[in-house]
């Protein structure tokens, strides 16, 4: 579904990404933690090219990600879920789910509509689908905008931080919601730190430490016997 | 001075040109006024998105737009549309022509950078949801971006407007057949000049004064319209 092949990025003369080489397989579910800075939101914004590599390919589907198809790619084949929602807030929570499959992938009003309101009902906020996001909690928010990447019908949703922004007690709301989407044949990039989730839904977690991939294995792996003595002491620091 | 205004005969000599000189001097003014409007709406909205696209020549042509014309003045612009037009198009420009592309160009590069302003306080996030979407760079003003812009850019843009009406006067110095020469032209021959400038000032304000009770009823509604908070920390 996804390769990345020796990318690398800088800003200015920061080096953020170091050849990172990655594949995720059609379906899989891929976590990604590691220490604050340390590449995660660029290495999956390269992904969908709102960040543009410096070097390095990116391939989903097969097909090479460039400046000029990343519209018709990110149309096609992936949607992205934010730390901070980004919902539309000119607009209810309705038109926010229809405006995409409307405008771009060109689906009739109606038909988005009742897509829309399926969704919303799938991550149980139906009732709101006329208010305006401001009018929300954070967990609301968050699923809202989950919704909205679903109705796209992406077959790749990447996650950055989804819950970090959220008051504690709505975490698990939102992560419910992703647990459920874990079932169906989606391939899920999530950059968490939620390791409960990760051991429930991973298929592989990778570790990125200064712009490496550092380690990666299943999340039994990181829980019980991680190597890398970076690894070590972040997980010590997230697990407590 | 006090006499002049109250002066029976001269108020009824202004009665007279009222519906040949006035009504359609001010027909003129409005029209100008209206069309120039339109013009820098489109002028501003096009350079105002051309200046944030990360693309050196338009930010180069959009900031020389808008430098150009903002710092030079615009009986100055005029004139030169009066005298150097002619041997472009070959011909005679028409008066209601002159003053729209006068006053549009000009204000267009106030507007321009209104809208520009306005784009760049909303948050990056949204251009991020937006392209992470799959839409393209001006799908995304039109839809998302400047619709968010809208609250924080009505202000200023009727503040461009009703300096717009006020300035469509400038169409006086060649002869525009606006409020303003009608006025001048016969109220200056006579020494008429409480009854030709005082009428003709109420009539300006007849235009602005409710054009800034409009902007100040839009302000109001377009606080209704939420806009996205800026994020806080993004990790
Ligand atoms: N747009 C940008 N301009 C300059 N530096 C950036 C930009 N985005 C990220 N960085 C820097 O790149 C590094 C990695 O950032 P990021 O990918 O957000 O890390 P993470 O998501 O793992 O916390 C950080 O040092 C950050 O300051
Ligand atoms: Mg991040």
């Amino acid at each position: 579904m996804v390769k990345v092949e020796n990318l690398k990025k800088n800003f200015g003369d920061l080096e953020v990404l170091k050849d990172i080489n990655l594949t995720v397989e059609e379906g899989e579910k891929l976590v990604i933690i590691g220490p604050s800075g340390s590449g995660k939101s660029t290495l999956i914004r390269c992904i969908n090219y709102l960040e543009e590599p410096t070097s390095g390919e990116v391939y989903i589907n097969d097909q090479l990600v460039t400046k000029k198809n990343r519209s018709e790619m990110a149309k096609n084949y992936s949607s992205m879920v934010f730390q901070q929602f980004n919902l539309y807030p000119h607009m209810t929570v309705l038109q926010n789910l229809t405006l995409a499959p409307v405008k771009l992938q060109k689906v009739p009003k109606k038909e988005a509509e009742n897509t829309a309101m399926e969704y919303l009902e799938r991550v149980g906020l139906a009732d709101k689908a006329n208010e305006y996001p401001q009018n929300l909690s954070g967990g609301q928010q968050q699923r809202v905008a989950i919704a909205r990447s679903l109705c796209t019908k992406q077959k790749l949703i990447l996650f950055d931080e989804p819950t970090s922004a959220l008051d504690p007690e709505m975490v698990q709301e939102v992560l419910d919601v992703m647990i459920g989407l874990s079932k169906e044949n989606i391939t899920m990039v999530c950059v968490t730190h939620e390791m409960g989730f990760a051991r429930q839904v991973a298929d592989r977690v990778i570790f990125m430490d200064d712009g490496n991939i550092v380690e990666e294995g299943t999340p039994e792996h990181f829980f019980t016997n991680p190597e890398n003595e970076r690894t070590k002491a972040f997980l010590g620091k997230i697990l407590h | 001075m006090i006499k002049d205004l109250f002066d029976v005969k001269r108020w009824e000599a202004f009665l007279k040109v009222l519906p040949t000189e006035y009504i359609p001097g001010f027909i003129m003014t409005l029209k100008v006024a209206l069309a120039g409007l339109l013009l820098a709406l489109v002028l501003g909205v096009i350079f105002g998105i051309l200046s944030t696209m990360k693309i050196k020549i338009c930010q180069f042509l959009s900031r020389a737009y808008v430098e150009f014309f903002q710092n030079t003045p615009l009986v100055v612009q005029v004139f030169f549309y009066y005298n150097c037009l002619p041997f472009v198009i070959g011909g005679r420009v028409p008066k209601f022509w002159l003053g729209v592309i006068g006053v549009g160009i000009y204000h267009g590069a106030y507007i321009a950078e209104v809208i520009r302003t306005g784009i760049e306080a909303v948050p990056k996030g949204q251009f991020d949801a937006a392209y992470s979407q799959g839409f393209g760079y001006l799908q995304t003003m039109w839809y998302i971006i400047l619709p968010q812009t809208m609250k924080m850019i009505l202000p200023p843009l009727t503040n461009q407007a009703l300096n717009l009406v006020k300035n469509t006067s400038v169409l006086a110095m060649v002869a525009g057949m606006d409020l303003m020469y009608h006025a001048d032209s016969w109220g200056g021959d006579r020494n008429f000049f409480v009854q030709a400038y005082l009428p003709c000032a109420l009539l300006y304000f007849a235009i602005c004064f409710p054009l800034a009770r409009l902007a100040r009823y839009l302000e109001i509604r377009s606080k209704q319209i939420p806009s996205a908070k800026k994020a806080k920390g993004v990790a």
